[in-house]
């Protein structure tokens, strides 16, 4: 029987079909950061048990690091004990860890596919629910919270119900200037943040199949935004040219039996899915998120919308909500807001082609006299060196950005680097919730080269006009 | 984990769609080592009017007067009505662990983000979804009746009303059993550690890469 993608790993991963319908799968990779785990291992301890298979598991703080001034240690006590209590952890329980001194230390998303721990058919799961970022190898990847982080931990397995299949495809060139956060935010407001609940989706179509690793990643990453259990994308050459040659990919003695494995990994031609959708690469433009949902996004050409345009009272209500929050007004022309503060980085944009297109926006200019604070901020410690070789972090500095060091950052600001109450940033990340990058903070969720871009602007622009602009 | 069998309680609605797992419980009180004591920061932003710190006495902070939680009439509900995509955003557990510790033991939305239903599951609150319509008219009868409680039955699968009308609702079964019994699945799936050991075994041989 022909089977998609997301079918063919599942049942690789069936340790057991109980009677009731639910799934004993076997987890490949479990990867653990500060915040979701300490509860994890305290119940091990309180319970007496010990990890089922340490070398399945991998450990990095990035939610609560500082980015800067790393020489002083964590300042914040609380932060400290909760990234002390993952090293101890890892420690009692032998498992490794990649911590604050370790250059390969990042956010566990971009530290995944860089060291190969993140491989095409593994099943992934973290106590984060942006872990649908590693689905882009072809992977069925997870967020899961911290219970089952323990269960993980315990057993190596998870009890799951199978998803629905979705495939959104997408086909075509995209105009330049669009990237895979582009495309995420656009499928996003098309289906709405619960268009995905219940299903895994699969990411298909020409215009997929033309985008490098870190836009896979970056389109993967928001397909829980899209309240979806996991996005894929199907294995093929760009896929196994990013595996190769990473340290913890397959040794040469089996590398040619993994890639056979790994070239079965797509979707059969006659394959069925729960739930199709298609799109136009050529209908999707810049994107710019203007209210407190990401599904609240448009085209950086469009207009704040007036909650009257609303499908019905509960949209409308929410709109309003919104824009009160986000101080807008509607009608507002998104070229015409003005930001304070800009963010580029996190799992969702903070690999180096994010840096690379957002450098090439910046250099040889400078950040706009309102911007209050420019951020980069690497997505891991290698991610950081690799730009530093390659000099962005000077074309970054001499605009009047700051260079960080790795975390999650003002993503969703559990440590220093925050937005204050009313200020408004563009932001590379993938939530403009409410409070998400600090209490009464307004947020923008664009891609790096409109990031940077409005970081020089001091408002929104078109990147695709960013020659004309200069 | 609590057993769950009958509930009958005070219900506060809370009539907003997409509300997400930040809202229900920033960020910053993530940074604490413990599974309890996020109570008094529920939905922080929304019922305080100052910025929330972890360990922060709470007995006098500033409240919006606005926000349903803060409204006497509401005080020791534990079932919580809400909008649709009820939970969406972050896996953060501290999320249903929070509304825990405040009380709640029951959330009826007509739906629910797939991590966050998940995880009510495991820390013995029962997250109910009933059609849109009906969330939408108890909402109405909540907000009319001061005092409007509810009676949710797992056994039966049903929601009563205080004039005695009845919605059944749907729940997997392994998840109701474990409810019912407040069991812990590790143990349940510790059971079966000699087939994950087979199937260990077996994937050594198709996939050595993996081990």
């Amino acid at each position: 029987m022909a089977k998609t993608l997301f079918d063919k790993v599942w049942d690789q991963h069936v340790v057991r079909q109980n009677d009731d319908g639910s799934t004993l799968l076997y987890i490949d990779r479990h990867l653990v950061h500060e915040v979701t785990s300490p509860q994890a291992f305290e119940g091990l301890r309180l319970a007496g048990r010990r990890p089922w298979r340490t070398a399945a598991t991998v450990a990095t703080p990035d939610h609560n690091v500082p980015t800067i001034h790393r020489e002083q240690g964590i300042t914040d006590p609380v932060s400290r004990v909760q990234v002390e209590a993952l090293d101890a952890n890892c420690r009692e329980f032998g498992i490794m860890e990649f911590g604050l001194g370790d250059i390969r230390q990042g956010v566990v998303h971009v530290v995944g596919p860089e060291q190969g721990l993140t491989l095409p058919g593994m099943t992934v799961v973290c106590g984060d629910s942006h872990t649908s970022t590693h689905g882009a190898f072809g992977a069925i990847a997870m967020g899961i919270g911290t219970s089952e982080v323990e269960h993980v931990l315990a057993t190596q397995c998870l009890i799951q119900k199978k998803p629905k299949t979705m495939r959104i495809r997408i086909e075509g060139r995209f105009p330049n200037g669009v990237t895979g956060k582009d495309i995420a935010l656009y499928i996003i407001g098309k289906i709405g943040t619960a268009g995905g609940t219940g299903h895994a989706i699969e990411f298909a179509g020409s215009a997929v199949r033309g985008l490098s690793m870190e836009g896979r990643m970056s389109l993967c990453n928001m397909a829980i935004e899209a309240g979806a259990r996991c996005g894929m994308v199907a294995v093929d050459d760009t896929t196994i040219d990013y595996v190769r040659n990473r340290p913890f990919g397959p040794d040469a003695a089996c590398w040619a039996q993994a890639e056979q494995a790994w070239r079965t990994l797509h979707s059969d031609a006659d394959a069925v899915f729960d739930t199709e959708v298609q799109f136009d690469a050529a209908d999707i433009a810049p994107q710019v998120s203007w209210g407190t949902s990401p599904e609240m996004v448009l085209p950086v050409t469009a207009e704040i919308p007036a909650p009257e345009e609303a499908r019905n009272a509960v949209q409308a209500e929410g709109w309003r909500r919104a824009l009160e929050y986000m101080g807008l007004k509607p009608h507002t022309k998104i070229t015409d807001i003005q930001v304070d503060k800009v963010f580029i980085g996190s799992c969702t944009n903070g690999r180096i082609e994010d840096f690379r297109a957002a450098a090439a926006i910046v250099r040889g200019h400078k950040v706009a006299d309102n911007i209050k604070l420019a951020m980069a901020v690497p997505g891991s410690g290698l991610v950081k060196q690799q730009a530093e070789q390659e000099g962005l972090d000077r074309i970054f500095i001499e605009a009047g950005f700051e260079w960080r060091d790795p975390g999650c950052s003002m993503c969703l600001a559990m440590n220093a680097d925050r937005l204050e109450p009313g200020e408004r940033c563009a932001s590379t990340s993938n939530r403009n919730f409410e409070g998400r990058q600090g209490m009464g903070g307004r947020t923008h969720l664009v891609s790096p080269a409109m990031a940077a871009a409005a970081a020089i602007a001091g408002h929104f622009v078109d990147v695709r006009d960013w020659q004309e602009v200069q | 984990m609590e057993v769950f069998t009958q509930l009958e309680g005070i219900v506060v609605p809370l009539n907003r769609a997409n509300v997400d797992t930040d809202a229900i419980i920033p960020k910053q009180f993530l940074k604490s080592i413990r599974r309890t004591g996020y109570g008094p920061y529920l939905f922080d932003e929304w019922r305080y009017e100052d910025r929330g710190e972890p360990g922060m006495d709470c007995t006098n902070r500033p409240q919006r007067k606005d926000f349903v939680l803060n409204q006497p009439r509401y005080a020791g509900a534990s079932i919580l009505l809400a909008g649709e995509n009820f939970g969406c955003g972050s896996s953060r557990e501290h999320a249903p662990w929070a509304l825990l510790d405040y009380g709640f033991r029951c959330i009826i939305a007509p739906s629910f983000a797939d991590i966050f239903y998940n995880n009510c599951f495991k820390n013995g609150i029962l997250p109910v979804v009933l059609d849109e319509a009906v969330v939408q008219r108890l909402m109405a009868e909540c907000e009319a009746q001061e005092g409007y409680r509810l009676i949710v039955d797992l056994p039966q699968q049903t929601i009563t009303t205080p004039s005695g009308e009845h919605f059944s609702f749907a729940v997997d079964d392994f998840r109701k059993h474990c409810l019912l019994h407040g069991l812990d699945d590790i143990g349940l799936t510790l059971q079966h550690a000699d087939e994950i050991r087979a199937y260990e075994q077996r994937r050594k041989q198709e996939a050595p890469w993996l081990f």
